[in-house]
């Protein structure tokens, strides 16, 4: 390393641009920041030896290189902004309701626009490996810019001196000659920077006013939150981070809580869904406009019980009460990490349905006898008391023709129909009989006896969803560090005013980071009451 | 009288009081004084603002009783909020630079947004349990007033262009300054058009054949004399003249059509009404503008737009990502979904992270800062209007 000493007797690391101590130019450093081709410094990073700007030869130096440049962090951003916009175009596939594969839905929505989209691998954007690498490489430009400048400025605000060289507070922004200026001007402006909370060094009679240091180190703060923030997403990829599993519990229902390998069981004891008054006065006229019915409240009334057991397959759990409660759209339930949210419900499944049995002929249609089907369990067969016997041949929960053959569209009894042999006393062969809802056949058109549905109980079901999600607090802080380090940077200035005697009066020069507006206004109060004009502003002066 | 009768009165007045306040603001260019704190017009100007803002305050308060929830619902009473959090926004920047002609400027864009968002629908309305929440309160309030504060932004962007962009020669920059300027122009035409025809009391029906998931054909009303319709639609009401054109199929989603149609309309009396600006001034709109701006100091309207960039930034973060992600952990539970909204918000926080480094890393200032001013409200904008109205996705609550 070759070490610069300055004239002043600091000595300062390589690549240094602007002497940490005085502030002078190192003259073979200047074409770094740019000061070669303007009047003013650039004070950006106080003129501190950046790595990025002093070594550029091994195969580090270069990556090191690349991701510290604020044009690559800012491309990079910019790349991801224009990717993260094309993703909103047509619905991700994460996204999208349609029970349509992917391959499908494109096309058949959008045309040929939307069949480019998913064959570009649009329809899954965020998830696809181009776009990781891109947050990743913010990530890592976020790391090595950070370093690459906190440690330089760190040292070289840290080591600065009162006392300026002359070249440093000709070339600030902010600078004045007060050749008139009297001792009791210069004590003046002393304490009125004291009285505006400046923190004032003095070394033979130069001046050092500084405040809000602490604000330059905002951005690094703030990229430290994002980075625990990244890192904190890059754990979702770690399977046993999070867990994220549904369950449909029944009225009246206990069932295991997905995703709590069998530690956790639920009741729904209640589903209740609330519709606003359309006749409540305050709405009327919105409601109507909605078309009627506008949702108030979907709620399950819960109870959860702990395992006490061993779990055993087969075995039928010992379950303990541990909470009840209420889960609503925005109030989930919480147990030990697990929280439980209202996500879904179904309305009316049926839950038994009670059927006679009657001679075909009798008008009246007096029971010989009655019996109860569970839909969810149904029993294969139905003894009634007069030794009638029927027996379940087939049960289709959701009942549809598919290809002129009965089947079930699904598993739960929203529309069921049910195919019954019935067998009266002594009889071998038995009468078919097919009975849905709104139908009731005879195959055969000889039964003697027919089947009738005389009552039917139903039930809600509700869906919820069970989550634990141990990355939200590296979330949560990352986010808390980020805000923390954007407030500090963005909401206080680093300001800087040096006052240097001279055989007649004195200079002054001011720089502030950020919002001379205010680094003026303070300057004027400074110099109030003496006869020093305040500083011109060399750079308002070349528009 | 009723409560929510005096809150819709409140908002008239705060809409003219504002209106009053900018010609007030506009007086103060006139004045030979060059200190423009002594400005007797500025401060006329700034005192009717804020009783105008009490004005809203007071608007929105008696809506909360009256609604008994936050208005914040809808696309009405948010886009209305956002009014009211510009000028708040103004406000607090005025009397940091006392910079009279951003008034000028702001106030301007408050009042259209103002008159936009009256076009939506605006009786009071039950909230449904996604919305039932303090969380709307929080989210929603932050995440405006962020907007707002980045949006006098553009306003000082605006101003700053206005101001120094050579206007002696056509340039592709004066063009673009143009159609900035024209944009504002198709608000205006939008809102000129929408309360045209409402007060002619205009409505027609088409009625749209089953398609795809819906199996039964439906019916779509509009409320402009349909330039186009409909894909496929006919006509329900007697009389009424028929569409010129049909909406390309390849239109999906609910109203899609309605919505170009709108467009449509909003575009041409935008374009009606700049030419007749551009005939009355027989030049440039921005090229008319400038002779009245000779001693705004570019410099100090640089920082303006700058420094409301630096404090609208967190707030914005703080609001639309951080308040946004806990809201959407607890009601959908989870904290990101890639929904257009989100995807939205988090394309205006990259870009004005971009503006922030390139500003304070690349010493990108004045012109270029300005250009970065207009396109992050374009994209605010874009959020506010376009995904509630065009891109499907969860934050449909309009």
């Amino acid at each position: 390393m070759n070490k610069i000493k300055c004239e002043c007797g600091h000595v300062n690391p390589e690549g240094t641009v602007l002497c940490e101590a005085c502030g002078k130019p190192v003259e073979e450093n200047q074409h770094i920041d740019g000061n070669n081709e303007n009047k003013l410094l650039n004070m950006r990073y106080d003129g501190s030896a950046r790595r990025s700007k002093t070594y550029n030869k091994t195969i580090v130096d270069k990556i090191w290189n690349f991701f510290s440049s604020v044009k690559v962090g800012v491309w990079l951003i910019a790349v991801t902004l224009i990717a993260s916009s094309l993703g909103t175009i047509f619905p991700q596939e994460m996204n999208n309701q349609s029970p349509l594969p992917a391959e499908q839905y494109y096309e058949e929505n959008y045309g040929m626009a939307g069949q480019i989209y998913y064959q570009l691998g649009f329809h899954d954007l965020y998830g696809s490996w181009w776009y990781m690498i891109l947050i990743a490489s913010i990530g890592v430009s976020l790391v090595i810019a950070s370093i690459d400048r906190v440690v330089p400025l760190y040292r070289s605000l840290k080591k600065q001196k009162p006392k300026r060289h002359e070249t440093f507070m000709k070339r600030q922004r902010l600078f004045g000659q007060a050749e008139y200026a009297s001792e009791q001007d210069y004590h003046r402006v002393i304490d009125q920077l004291k009285e505006r909370r400046y923190k004032v060094i003095q070394e033979n009679g130069h001046v050092l006013a500084e405040k809000g240091r602490f604000s330059r180190w905002g951005p690094y703060v703030n990229h430290i939150g994002l980075i625990i923030f990244l890192l904190g997403a890059l754990l979702r990829f770690v399977p046993s981070m999070y867990v994220d599993a549904n369950v449909w519990v029944r009225e009246g229902e206990t069932k295991m809580l997905e995703g709590t390998e069998g530690e956790y069981y639920i009741k729904n004891e209640d589903f209740i869904v609330e519709m606003y008054d359309e006749n409540d006065e305050r709405y009327k006229e919105s409601i109507e406009k909605q078309g009627g019915s506008v949702p108030k409240n979907y709620q399950t009334n819960a109870v959860l019980y702990q395992r006490t057991d061993e779990s055993l397959p087969g075995v039928d759990p010992e379950l303990k009460q541990v909470k009840e409660g209420e889960i609503r759209v925005n109030e989930p339930l919480k147990i030990d990490g697990f929280a439980i949210y209202q996500t879904t419900y179904q309305l009316n499944e049926f839950k038994t349905m009670t059927f006679k049995l009657h001679e075909r002929s009798d008008a009246d249609e007096q029971s010989i006898g009655e019996f109860t089907v569970n839909l969810v369990d149904p029993k294969s067969e139905y003894t009634l008391d007069n030794g009638y016997r029927i027996e379940l041949y087939d049960y289709y929960p959701e009942f549809e023709m598919k290809d002129g053959v009965p089947s079930s569209f699904s598993k739960y009894p929203k529309d069921p129909a049910f195919v019954f042999h019935v067998y009266p006393p002594g009889q071998e062969e038995p009468e078919v009989n097919f009975l849905a809802i709104g139908s009731n056949l005879d195959p055969s058109g000889e039964n003697q006896y027919k089947i009738g549905i005389t009552d039917l109980e139903m039930r809600d079901v509700t869906g919820l969803t069970i989550r634990k999600d141990y990355t939200l607090p590296f979330l949560g802080i990352g986010g808390a560090i980020f805000m923390i380090g954007v407030i500090q940077g963005m909401y206080w200035n680093h300001r800087r005013i040096w006052i240097q005697p001279k055989e007649q009066g004195f200079w002054v020069a001011g720089h502030t980071n950020k919002n001379w507006f205010g680094l003026k206004k303070d300057l004027e109060k400074a110099l109030d009451g003496t006869s020093v004009e305040p500083p011109e502003d060399q750079q308002e002066l070349k528009e | 009288m009723e409560l929510s009768t005096i809150s819709s009165n409140l908002l008239y007045a705060s809409f003219f009081l504002y209106l009053i306040a900018t010609f007030f603001f506009g007086g103060t260019i006139r004045e030979k004084d060059a200190q423009q704190k002594e400005s007797k017009a500025g401060k006329i100007g700034i005192t009717i603002t804020i009783i105008g803002f009490v004005a809203q305050v007071g608007y929105f308060i008696t809506r909360w009783i009256a609604s008994q929830h936050a208005p914040l619902s809808n696309l009405f009473e948010y886009t209305t909020f956002f009014g009211m959090m510009l000028v708040l926004a103004f406000i607090v920047i005025y009397f940091i630079y006392r910079l009279n002609v951003l008034g000028l400027f702001v106030l301007p864009i408050a009042l259209l947004i103002i008159a936009y968002a009256s076009m939506f629908p605006s009786e009071i309305s039950p909230l449904i349990p996604a919305l039932n929440t303090h969380w709307l309160y929080i989210h929603v309030s932050t995440v405006s007033l962020g907007q707002a504060i980045l949006a006098v932004s553009f306003g000082a962007g605006l101003l700053y262009l206005i101001k120094t962009l050579d206007q002696t020669e056509r340039t592709k920059k004066n063009a673009w300054l143009e159609f900035i300027i024209y944009t504002l122009f198709a608000v205006i035409g939008f809102i000129v058009i929408t309360s045209g025809f409402r007060l002619g009391g205009y409505e027609v029906t088409f009625e749209v054949p089953a398609e795809g998931e819906a199996m039964e054909a439906s019916t779509v009303d509009y409320t402009l004399l349909p330039i186009v319709g409909p894909t496929d639609g006919t006509l329900q009401t007697e009389g009424a003249t028929g569409p010129l054109l049909e909406a390309p199929s390849w239109m999906q989603g609910e109203k899609a059509a309605r919505k170009l149609n709108t467009m449509i309309w909003s575009l041409l009396v935008g374009l009606v009404l700049y030419v007749l600006a551009r005939l009355i001034l027989r030049k440039r709109v921005a090229a008319a503008i400038q002779p009245k701006l000779s001693r705004v100091k570019p410099s100090l309207v640089d920082e303006v737009s700058y420094r409301a960039v630096a404090i609208g930034f967190p707030v914005f973060t703080l609001g639309g990502l951080i308040f946004a992600m806990i809201w959407a952990q607890i009601a959908w539970n989870r904290f990101w979904g890639w929904d257009p909204k989100e995807v939205w918000a988090l394309i205006t926080w990259l870009f004005y992270a971009v503006f922030l480094h390139l500003r304070l890393g690349a010493g990108w200032h004045g012109e270029k800062s300005a250009w970065l001013a207009v396109i992050g409200f374009a994209i605010i904008m874009f959020n506010l209007i376009a995904v509630n109205l065009v891109l499907a996705g969860l934050h449909s609550y309009a």
